[in-house]
């Protein structure tokens, strides 16, 4: 039936297939056949082939068949060319940011587990779009953890849930979070007086911080759920959390 | 019995016959725990005290009735064995949060104790 006519096919690879449904196996190579999303190779300019060229003297014929004159120059080494890399180019990656574990939505309270605010539990605000990071605030009143970008992967999501829907986050980005391109001082006395000054604190992101703090405080209602974010999280002994329900 | 072991774990059931030293005949009965008639591996069970006025090999009638009678559901449940499973299944499934509040509970009767 289905797998003689794959058979009769010119330029069919000499694997013997055992069902139908083997033929469809990628692994199963099949010559001469385009594959989906095959990129299309860029046409090569047809070689011009051997030319009629006019000859004088009368003794020559008139005219012959002359091959186009190879290239006068070819290069002492070999041309480099780009290794095999499985990995996809740059322009076949995808431009997709991580994707986010349906675990976490907006208002979960988050574990987190690495970085200065380890052990903290905060609460989060949402994805940002550029680099997949998550938006979190502690809040800053009850943990000390700011308004502030954190890996996923680096975070366990409890099943406790905060209501932040009238937290206004868009204005969040990204760019708000770049750190301040630093001067680069070429004299050492320059350099040591810089090491000197404090770190001044923007009064814009003070005041962001307290915008949102407010709205999920206000949330905050649930007994304990304070108290349960300024605790830090840590396992002690007889632990599991591969059997811990978060 | 109560079946300690394999997909039907934790649920209870009747000895209604003896097959050989290892496996004994085993019935829910369905409709009540959820065992189906079956040969299981004693290794399987562990025994209870509650005995069922059925005769051998009594088909799902005469067991169901007996079940009632006997009333084993509610008796197994107040038992203290049951309910140390029950809690124990509570205490695998806490979150974090429900952790964090078992925390502060323990904390307030360490302090009333004194």
């Amino acid at each position: 039936g289905r797998a003689m006519a794959i058979q009769a096919r010119p330029g069919f690879s000499p694997v013997t297939m055992r069902s139908p449904a083997s033929a469809a196996n990628p692994r199963y190579r099949r010559w001469n056949v385009t594959k989906k999303g095959a990129r299309p190779k860029a046409a090569k300019p047809a070689a011009p082939g051997p030319q009629k060229k006019t000859v004088g003297g009368s003794k020559n014929g008139g005219s012959r068949m002359v091959e186009p004159q190879g290239p006068q120059y070819y290069p002492a080494d070999d041309e480099k060319k780009p290794m095999y890399v499985r990995t996809k180019s740059k322009e076949h990656q995808s431009s997709k940011v991580a994707k986010l574990r349906s675990s976490i939505t907006p208002g979960t309270v988050l574990i987190l587990l690495s970085g200065r605010f380890r052990g903290k539990r905060v609460v989060f605000l949402k994805q940002l779009d550029k680099s997949g990071l998550l938006l979190v605030s502690g809040p800053f009143k009850v943990n000390g953890v700011p308004l502030r970008r954190v890996n996923q992967a680096y975070v366990i999501a409890t099943s406790t849930k905060v209501d932040v829907s009238g937290v206004d986050v868009a204005k969040f980005d990204d760019a708000y979070f770049s750190r301040a391109k630093r001067v680069q001082s070429a004299k050492d006395d320059e350099f040591f007086a810089k090491q000197a000054e404090k770190k001044e604190i923007d009064p814009k992101r003070v005041a962001d911080q307290k915008a949102v703090d407010d709205k999920i405080m206000a949330k905050l209602t649930k007994p304990n759920l304070k108290e349960y974010l300024t605790a830090p999280f840590s396992l002690s002994k007889g632990d599991r959390p591969h059997a811990m329900q978060f | 019995a109560l079946v300690n072991y394999g997909p039907d774990k934790g649920k209870l059931c009747t000895i209604i016959d003896v097959v050989d030293e290892n496996r004994v005949l085993v019935d829910g009965p369905v409709s009540v725990t959820g065992v189906h008639h079956q040969a299981i591996s004693l290794k399987r069970l562990a025994l209870t005290e509650y005995k069922v006025a059925a005769l051998r090999n009594a088909r799902q009638k005469a067991l169901i009735a007996a079940w009632e009678e006997a009333d084993v559901m509610s008796k197994w449940q107040a038992s203290t064995w049951a309910k140390k499973i029950e809690n124990k299944k509570k205490r695998a499934a806490m979150s974090d949060f429900d952790r964090f509040e078992v925390m502060l509970a323990k904390k307030k009767r360490t302090a009333a104790m004194k």
